[in-house]
């Protein structure tokens, strides 16, 4: 069945046999899947349209804001010291709301608790700029999502909704990115679904955009109803891909086709 | 907001060919799209970017409706000498946004 290429690339993901969880060995960023040239962007910072965002959220982080009248720097200081590692860390753990919270909310939280400013509206340039900033800070360390006894039931719910298949195409995320990763989707190699880069620039979207986006579209794709920004299923979706993500490099913010 | 990157080596050899990498933060739009209630989106484009060199042009190109949102021009030039190397986009919308960097040639 394996060798058999059907015309329709859906047929053959659903009639494959399962593969299971791909071996830490055996991991590879989505960056190893793209041409030399979309590397080489991701590379040169000058080339590298996510740093539009970085420099933007750099400014945002230094800029007052709220009825607080507080900028961020003025709590955390310089965020390439305090900021470093925190995006590798997210989805994290919040005490006060008992469920792991995204770096979007995470910079909410700040801005409605401490700087009393409205919350920025979800693939808004400005909250895009800030947590590319704090991603940016990120970059080169390896992924480091925690996980104890407080999150584990959120990492389950999220692995539950990898495996289950939904939709009217009736897929689960695995199908393609457990079992049929470096097959080609139409044009597209099929990718391990490791989140190594977000928020990151889509040469599609032209735009840079976060990991929730990316994952509502392959939800349209699979012709299922996409869960809103901010889902408690996206959140622990994405915790789920973190960890199954440990240890691999952070790239944000990264560019891909 | 820094909506322009530029890459041009700070320090060069008289006659030696130098590389300079522009990006900027610019929708792009084409003004071909529709919203979903059919009415036409405005175009919104940069139509002009131009690269002087102590004053003298050195580089122009026109860019239309097919080119990606945010571009990224790559051109070279010879340094001949000491100065500024200064770029300006202009577009639709009234849009104008000019950059500098400083080049040292011994």
């Amino acid at each position: 069945m394996r060798g058999f290429r059907a015309a329709v690339c859906v047929v053959v993901l659903a009639a494959s046999a399962s593969a299971g969880e791909i071996p830490r060995a055996e991991r590879r960023s989505g960056s190893d899947f793209m041409s030399r040239e979309t590397r080489a962007m991701q590379d040169d910072d000058t080339a590298n349209p996510g740093m539009l965002w970085v420099l933007e959220g750099e400014s945002l982080w230094n800029k007052k804001t709220g009825d607080a009248g507080r900028a961020c720097a003025e709590c955390h200081g310089d965020a390439r010291a305090s900021m470093k590692g925190v995006a590798a860390r997210h989805p994290a753990f919040d005490a006060t709301r008992g469920r792991p919270v995204t770096l979007e909310q995470r910079v909410n939280v700040c801005r409605t608790e401490r700087q009393k400013a409205p919350p920025l509206a979800y693939e808004s340039r400005e909250l895009l700029a800030l947590t590319a900033y704090l991603a940016r800070q990120s970059r080169g360390l390896p992924i480091d999502v925690a996980t104890d006894q407080r999150t584990q039931p959120f990492l389950d719910a999220g692995r539950a909704t990898f495996y289950r298949r939904q939709g009217q195409l009736n897929l689960a995320c695995s199908q393609c990115h457990d079992d049929n990763w470096g097959r080609q989707l139409a044009g597209n190699v099929v990718p391990q679904a490791h989140p190594t880069g977000y928020p990151l620039y889509r040469l599609e979207w032209q735009s840079l955009g976060s990991l929730q986006r990316r994952l509502r579209n392959c939800l349209i794709g699979i012709r299922a109803e996409p869960y809103e920004y901010g889902a408690a299923e996206l959140v622990d979706l994405e915790l789920f891909l973190m960890w199954r993500a440990r240890g691999m490099t952070f790239e944000a913010p990264a560019v891909r086709p | 907001m820094a909506s322009a990157l530029i890459n041009a080596p700070p320090r060069a050899k008289r006659g030696e060919i130098i590389e300079i990498k522009t990006l900027i933060s610019h929708p792009m739009e084409t003004g071909y799209r529709r919203t979903q209630l059919g009415a036409l989106v405005p175009r919104d484009i940069i139509r002009l970017f131009v690269c002087t060199y102590n004053g003298t042009e050195v580089f122009r190109a026109e860019l239309h409706p097919a080119i990606a949102a945010n571009p990224f021009i790559v051109f070279s030039t010879v340094a001949t000498e000491s100065g500024t190397l200064a770029f300006q986009w202009t577009g639709d919308r009234g849009f104008s946004e000019t950059e500098s960097v400083a080049i040292t040639v011994d």
